[in-house]
C-alpha cells in the first residue's frame, strides 16, 4: 500500500538500505573532483583517492600507474559493494538487485561477439568485460556463428534468455546486426524491469518508473541520432524503441522519421523535461548532448535518495558509482595525456 | 440500543451483549492494554534498530546518541505495563446477584475502554517514534547537525502515548464496582 511501506519495509530491507545510504555518503563531491583536477600525474590522483573510500583498493598498486588500473580497481569496489548487498538480500530485493546486472550482461555479450567477429583473442576480451555482467559459459560465446546458435549454445541458460525471442533470426552476425541485437535485448530488458517495478508497487514503482522512463527516452534519442544516415529503415528503428516512457507512443512516431539532428531537437522540444536539456545546447552542437543527458540522469538519481523505504536507492547508488567511475576515467585520461583544459568538458558533478 | 431498553427480551443482540460478564470485558481490556502497547513498542524498535545498525557501519559515532530513539519506543511498552497494573487493581468481586447491575457493567466497560485507549495509543506512538528514529539514524549518519532537530519531532511523537495513558487512567478512575 503506497504510503504505508514504512511499517514493514525495515523487516527485510532496513539494514541494506542503511548500508547503501552509508555508501552514498562516500561518493566523491565537487571538492574532491576539484582536487583531482589539480593533479599533475596519476600518482597524485592515487594519493588523493587514498583519502576516499577507494583508498584500500588502490594502495597496493605499483608506481607506474595506468588509467585502466585505476578504473579497474574502482570498479572492483563497486562490485564488492554490490555482492555484499546481494548476498544479504531476500526476495523481492534480490530479484531487483539481479535486474541491475542484466544491462552489464548484455554489454558483455555484445563485446565478446563483436570482438570475435574482429578476430580478437577470447582471453583479452574476457578481461575487458564488466565484472558485474559475468556469467558461467560466457567464454563459449566466441564459438557461435549466428544468433540461433548464440541462443541455443549459451544464452538459453542465462537470465537473458526471455529477452531473445524478438531477435532470433538465422542471419549471420555482422556489425549492424550486432548493434540491432544489443538494442533489441536492451529494449526487452528495460520493459521487463519496468513491469517488475510496477508489480512491486509503492514508492519503488513510482521512482523506478521515472528513472527507467528517462533511460528509455534517452536510448530512443541515441538510437535515432546514431542511425541517421545508416541503412536502418524507419520500421526497424521504431522497433528498437521501448514501449514505455514519456516519448511513447507519439514521440516515437516522430523520432522514427527524423533525418537529422535539428529534426530530433524539434521533436524533443515538445516535451518540457527534455526541452530544458536541449535548450542548453545551441544549434548544430551535438557533442554536449551526452553530457547533458548524464547531468539530467544524475540529478534524477540523487533525488531518489530523498525518500526512504524503497528499492530505487540501490539502483540509484549503482548508477551514481558508475558515473563516478566514468568521471575518474576521464580525469585520469586528461591528466595522463596532459590535456587538463578539457577536464571540465565531461565531468558530471554530483553533490 | 434496543437491547439495553428491553432487557427482558432475551433473544436480541443487545441483550446478548449486556449478558456478557463485565469481568470478561475488564480482562480483555487489561490484555489489550499491555499486549498492543508491547506490539507498538516492538514494531518501533525493529524499525529503528535495523536502520541504526546498518548506518552505524559507515558512521560508528551515531550509535550512542541514537539509542534515544529505542528508549522512546521502550517507554511506550512501560506505559502499557503501568496502566495494566493499575487496571488490575481496579478489579473487585461483586456478589453474583449484582453482577449484571448497571453499575457493574459500567465498571467493566470503563476498564475495557481504558485498556483499548492505552493499547492503541501506544501502538501508533511506538510506530511513529520508530519510523522517525529510523530516519533520524540515517540523517545523523550523513550530517550530524540534524540529530537534535529530528529528536524534537520524536519527542512530539512520544507525547501521543502519554495522552493515551492520561485518558486511560482518568477512565479507569471511574471503575467503581457496586458495594456488597
Amino acid at each position: 500500500m503506497y504510503g504505508f511501506e514504512a511499517l514493514t519495509f525495515n523487516i527485510h530491507g532496513g539494514y541494506l538500505e542503511a548500508i547503501v545510504r552509508g555508501h552514498r555518503a562516500g561518493l566523491l563531491t565537487t571538492a574532491d573532483y576539484n582536487n583531482l583536477c589539480q593533479c599533475e600525474n596519476l600518482d597524485d590522483i592515487k594519493m588523493h583517492l587514498s583519502a576516499t573510500k577507494y583508498g584500500s583498493y588502490l594502495q597496493n598498486e605499483p608506481s607506474p600507474l595506468h588509467t585502466t588500473t585505476i578504473v579497474e580497481k574502482c570498479t572492483l569496489k563497486l562490485v564488492d559493494d554490490y555482492k555484499h548487498m546481494l548476498c544479504q538480500a531476500t526476495e523481492p530485493m534480490s530479484t531487483f538487485l539481479e535486474y541491475i546486472r542484466y544491462g552489464h550482461m548484455i554489454d558483455n555479450v555484445v563485446l565478446i561477439v563483436t570482438g570475435t567477429l574482429h578476430e580478437r583473442d577470447v582471453q583479452e576480451l574476457l578481461e575487458k568485460c564488466h565484472p558485474l555482467g559475468m556469467f558461467d559459459s560466457i567464454a563459449t560465446l566466441a564459438v557461435a556463428q549466428n544468433m540461433r546458435e548464440l541462443y541455443r549454445l549459451v544464452l538459453v541458460d542465462t537470465p537473458l534468455a526471455p529477452y531473445f525471442s524478438e531477435c532470433l533470426t538465422s542471419e549471420d552476425l555482422d556489425d549492424m546486426n550486432i548493434e540491432i541485437m544489443r538494442n533489441t535485448l536492451y529494449k526487452a530488458y528495460l520493459e521487463d524491469f519496468y513491469k517488475f517495478c510496477q508489480k512491486l508497487g509503492g514508492a519503488t514503482s513510482e521512482i523506478m518508473s521515472d528513472l527507467l522512463a528517462f533511460e528509455a527516452d534517452r536510448r530512443a534519442v541515441n538510437i535515432t541520432i546514431n542511425s541517421i544516415g545508416t541503412e536502418l529503415t524507419r520500421e526497424d528503428r521504431k522497433k528498437l524503441y521501448s514501449n514505455f516512457g514519456l516519448l511513447y507512443p507519439y514521440g516515437h512516431e516522430e523520432l522514427a522519421i527524423c533525418e537529422d539532428i535539428d529534426q530530433v531537437r524539434g521533436v524533443m522540444e515538445k516535451y518540457p523535461p527534455y526541452q530544458a536539456i536541449f535548450s542548453k545546447m545551441s544549434y548544430g552542437e551535438s557533442q554536449m548532448l551526452d553530457k547533458a543527458f548524464y547531468e539530467e540522469e544524475v540529478r534524477r538519481l540523487c533525488l531518489a535518495f530523498e525518500q526512504q523505504f524503497h528499492y530505487a536507492v540501490f539502483f540509484a547508488y549503482m548508477r551514481l558509482r558508475e558515473q563516478e567511475i566514468r568521471n575518474l576515467m576521464w580525469i585520469s585520461e586528461c591528466v595522463a595525456q596532459n590535456q587538463k583544459s578539457r577536464i571540465h568538458d565531461s565531468v558530471v558533478y554530483m553533490f | 440500543m434496543s437491547g439495553v431498553v428491553a432487557l427482558g427480551y432475551a433473544s436480541s443482540w443487545g441483550a446478548a451483549l449486556v449478558r456478557i460478564s463485565p469481568y470478561t470485558f475488564s480482562a480483555i481490556g487489561i490484555a489489550i492494554s499491555i499486549g498492543v502497547s508491547v506490539l507498538g513498542a516492538a514494531w518501533g524498535i525493529y524499525i529503528t534498530g535495523s536502520s541504526l545498525i546498518g548506518a552505524a557501519i559507515e558512521a560508528p559515532r551515531i550509535t550512542s546518541k541514537n539509542l534515544i530513539s529505542v528508549i522512546f519506543c521502550e517507554a511506550v511498552a512501560i506505559y502499557g505495563v503501568i496502566v495494566a497494573i493499575i487496571l488490575q487493581t481496579k478489579l473487585e468481586s461483586v456478589p453474583s446477584s449484582k453482577m449484571y447491575d448497571a453499575e457493574s457493567l459500567r465498571a467493566g466497560y470503563a476498564i475495557f475502554a481504558s485498556g483499548i485507549i492505552v493499547g492503541f495509543a501506544n501502538l501508533v506512538c511506538g510506530l511513529c517514534v520508530g519510523i522517525i528514529g529510523s530516519s533520524c539514524a540515517l540523517s545523523d549518519a550523513q550530517n550530524s547537525t540534524l540529530f537534535v532537530k529530528i529528536l524534537v519531532i520524536e519527542i512530539f511523537g512520544s507525547a501521543l502515548g502519554l495522552f493515551g495513558v492520561i485518558v486511560g487512567i482518568i477512565m479507569s478512575a471511574q471503575a467503581t464496582w457496586p458495594t456488597k
